[in-house]
């Protein structure tokens, strides 16, 4: 019967593998920056344990697991998962790619972070293995767009289902966001590593890099959001709040995450202050889909608190079921999320991002963001999922009830203490928090606090691995609980304005044509340089 | 479109509290002229050291009494270093690589820019206090970043 989802089971097993190794190394981080002097510590493998862990937890594991998600969806909504065969091409591309990239990273000759900024230079198989790696996820994407017009073409009047209403916009956004990534790769990197172009301009690589580097985040976002609107308020016991906002929510990403890019380039030179100034209104409106997430979500909570007797203003929220391991995952990451929002939102002003650019700060931000909600919810969905998808029961409950509060303490821990180093001007991705000489006085008692937390956050990953190994090779056998996702309180009528597409594609691309066009000329029409390749590492 | 009450009473309270935000940004923008760096020169990164400007970069007064600091970034250092300037004077720091992506940060004030090779990143400050400040690079240049550190002192 778990036949039928063998596809998924590969696809999460090889981002849990990725998330497994790149733990490891985040540990490992944490008490080096702190000064810990363990046996092999050195600047040689905490860079490249910096490259391993950014590329397998930013890149490996996300991917990975929104392609297996999205595969149950399109096998659970849809009954379907058209052209199979591509999506196991599609997988070995992908895991083909990723260790190409992993095995360059790790034998030291790719130390360029997740970011590869030119002109440092990786081997050219780290590009290669990364282009490889996104044109699997391409074909994934082609998988679960055929499945739903296989679909659509049976039920023209219902609207989809809204797992893969997200789905289908995640995968729209993830064509746009990677065509950056593409341009810098393939027209670009690859080129000039394998020799065939001696020069290479950092800046106007930067550009097309963080074109896609934003909507990346939204790429592990809204699967995140799927499992919010669609699986969670089931899980409470209660009914989704809004259908339609939900179905808002999706489309408005898809529309305005990706022309934002400029938030990460605000002390750039070559881009004018005037354009900056126009990616910070889209930076600040793509925060407003989450604020209706936020209502919604917490809203449906709400009704499953009330349908369980709960009948004051706050009681509702100890009728949840906090210690049901997806449950508190999830909710634990909504809470991480304030603090990642709020935290968003002040790197997003100019003004104050010069107080907190490339800090230690930036560090504690994406670690509350995509280390805490992201990386929560998927840790969270994969307890609910394996039981559904293997037939077995979970092993270690107890276990997997404790670590995600066990992650949650680990990374309040670790985050707090880099967001306020970052405010005392510690610098990010730094061997040693005393940098040379006794510099780092300001923040050495942060950094070992933060080390504290790495450590905690390692045995909650070693827990989730625990818990993940034992069920999968040796949980009882039992009859697949069937997958049940959350009922609207008032079900759409059909397919509305959120439902087209292809309308919402086109305004996505206007809109990331006005914002790069102008910008991009101005600066490939300048008379520039060009500049040669470095391998410090 | 069915929405509840209370989630319309929302959706206007957060659309709100975007346009407060971003009008915050566009009035310090209009009013105060606070915007970030970004104006376009450019460089050839593999001849700094015949550059009029960057080969030898000194800290150079204007007649106007502002202050004009060129500062190279290398793996792994600063230059000059260390950078001598008066206090309340505006000071217009000129930033360029002559090898990879540098950060410069002047840790304890919002200094905090890149430099890209082959581009001239500028920026002014104004400092107030008087005393010896840290400059840190804030972005990976290889396995000596952490140790590539300089110094300002305002006078």
């Amino acid at each position: 019967m778990t036949n039928r989802h063998t596809l998924a089971l590969t696809h999460i097993g090889v981002a849990i593998a990725a998330f497994a190794v790149a733990s490891a190394m985040g540990a490992l981080q944490g008490l080096t920056v702190a000064d810990v002097n363990y046996p092999l510590r050195g600047e040689s493998l905490y860079y490249v344990s910096v490259t391993a862990h950014g590329v397998l937890m930013a890149l490996v594991f996300t991917t990975f697991f929104i392609m297996g998600l999205g595969y149950v969806f399109a096998e659970e909504s849809l009954g379907r998962i058209t052209g199979r065969a591509f999506g196991w091409a599609g997988f070995w591309i992908a895991a083909v790619g990723s260790v190409l990239a992993a095995v360059t990273i790790l034998r030291g000759q790719s130390t360029v972070l997740y970011t590869f900024y030119p002109p440092m230079q990786a081997h050219p198989l780290f590009y290669i293995g990364a282009t490889l790696l996104v044109v699997g996820s391409w074909i994934w994407g082609g998988v679960i767009l055929a499945s739903y017009r296989s679909w659509r073409a049976e039920h023209p009047t219902v609207p989809a289902p809204l797992s893969i209403h997200g789905m289908v916009a995640t995968i729209v956004l993830w064509y746009l966001a990677t065509t950056g990534l593409a341009i810098e790769v393939v027209g670009m990197l690859i080129p000039w590593s394998l020799g065939l172009t001696e020069k290479i301009d950092p800046l106007v690589a930067r550009t097309y890099f963080w074109w896609f580097g934003h909507p990346l985040v939204y790429f592990w976002l809204m699967p995140a959001y799927i499992l919010w609107y669609y699986v969670l308020p089931r899980i409470a016991g209660g009914r989704l709040f809004s259908d339609p906002l939900a179905r808002m929510a999706f489309i408005l990403f898809l529309v305005l995450s990706t022309p934002v890019g400029f938030h990460h380039q605000f002390v750039d030179p070559g881009i004018s202050p005037g354009w900056k100034l126009a990616h910070t209104v889209t930076t600040y409106a793509v925060l407003y889909p989450s604020l209706v997430t936020a209502f919604t979500v917490i809203a449906s909570l709400e009704v499953a608190g009330r349908l369980k007797g709960a009948d004051g203003l706050f009681d509702w929220i100890g009728r949840l079921p906090w210690s049901d391991p997806f449950f508190s995952s999830v909710a634990l990451g909504m809470i991480a999320f304030i603090f990642g929002g709020l935290g968003g939102a002040i790197n997003a002003a100019y003004a104050m991002n010069a107080m907190v650019h490339n800090t230690a700060w930036i560090m504690g931000h994406f670690h509350v963001t995509l280390g805490t909600t992201v990386a929560l919810t998927f840790m969270g969905a994969t307890y609910w999922l394996l039981p559904r998808l293997l037939g077995r029961e979970l092993r270690f409950k107890t276990l997997a009830q404790v670590q995600p509060y066990l992650w949650f303490a680990g990374m309040t821990l670790f985050s707090a203490s880099y967001h306020i180093a970052g405010l005392r001007g510690m610098p990010r991705r730094v061997y040693s928090g005393a940098l040379t000489g006794d510099l780092g006085g300001p923040w050495h008692t942060l950094t070992q606090v933060a080390a504290v937390g790495g450590v905690i956050l390692f045995l909650s990953a070693l827990s989730f691995i625990t818990v993940v190994t034992a069920t999968w090779l040796a949980g009882k056998r039992i009859p697949a609980p069937a997958f049940e996702f959350a009922v609207p309180i008032v079900e759409p009528a059909g397919p509305g304005l959120w439902d087209r597409y292809g309308l919402w594609t086109a305004v996505a691309v206007v809109l990331i044509l006005l914002a790069y066009a102008y910008p991009l000329i101005q600066l490939l029409a300048h008379p520039r340089f060009g500049s040669p390749a470095f391998k410090p590492f | 479109m069915h929405v509840a009450l209370y989630e319309r009473i929302w959706m206007w309270a957060a659309a709100v509290l975007v346009v407060i935000f971003l009008g915050t940004i566009f009035v310090t923008a209009g009013l105060q002229a606070i915007e970030p760096p970004g104006h376009l020169e450019t460089i050839d990164p593999t001849a700094i050291h015949e550059h009029p400007e960057f080969g030898s970069p000194t800290v150079t007064t204007l007649p106007d009494g502002s202050v004009v600091v060129p500062v190279v970034s290398g793996m792994f250092a600063f230059s000059p270093d260390p950078i001598e300037v008066p206090a309340n004077t505006r000071v217009t720091f000129r930033l360029t690589s002559e090898d990879v992506i540098h950060g410069f940060q002047i840790v304890g004030t919002n200094a905090n820019a890149m430099a890209i090779p082959g581009y001239v990143t500028q920026f002014n400050m104004t400092f107030a206090r008087p005393g010896e400040y840290t400059i840190v690079c804030n972005e990976y240049c290889g396995l000596m970043h952490h140790s590539m550190v300089g110094k300002l002192i305002v006078k």
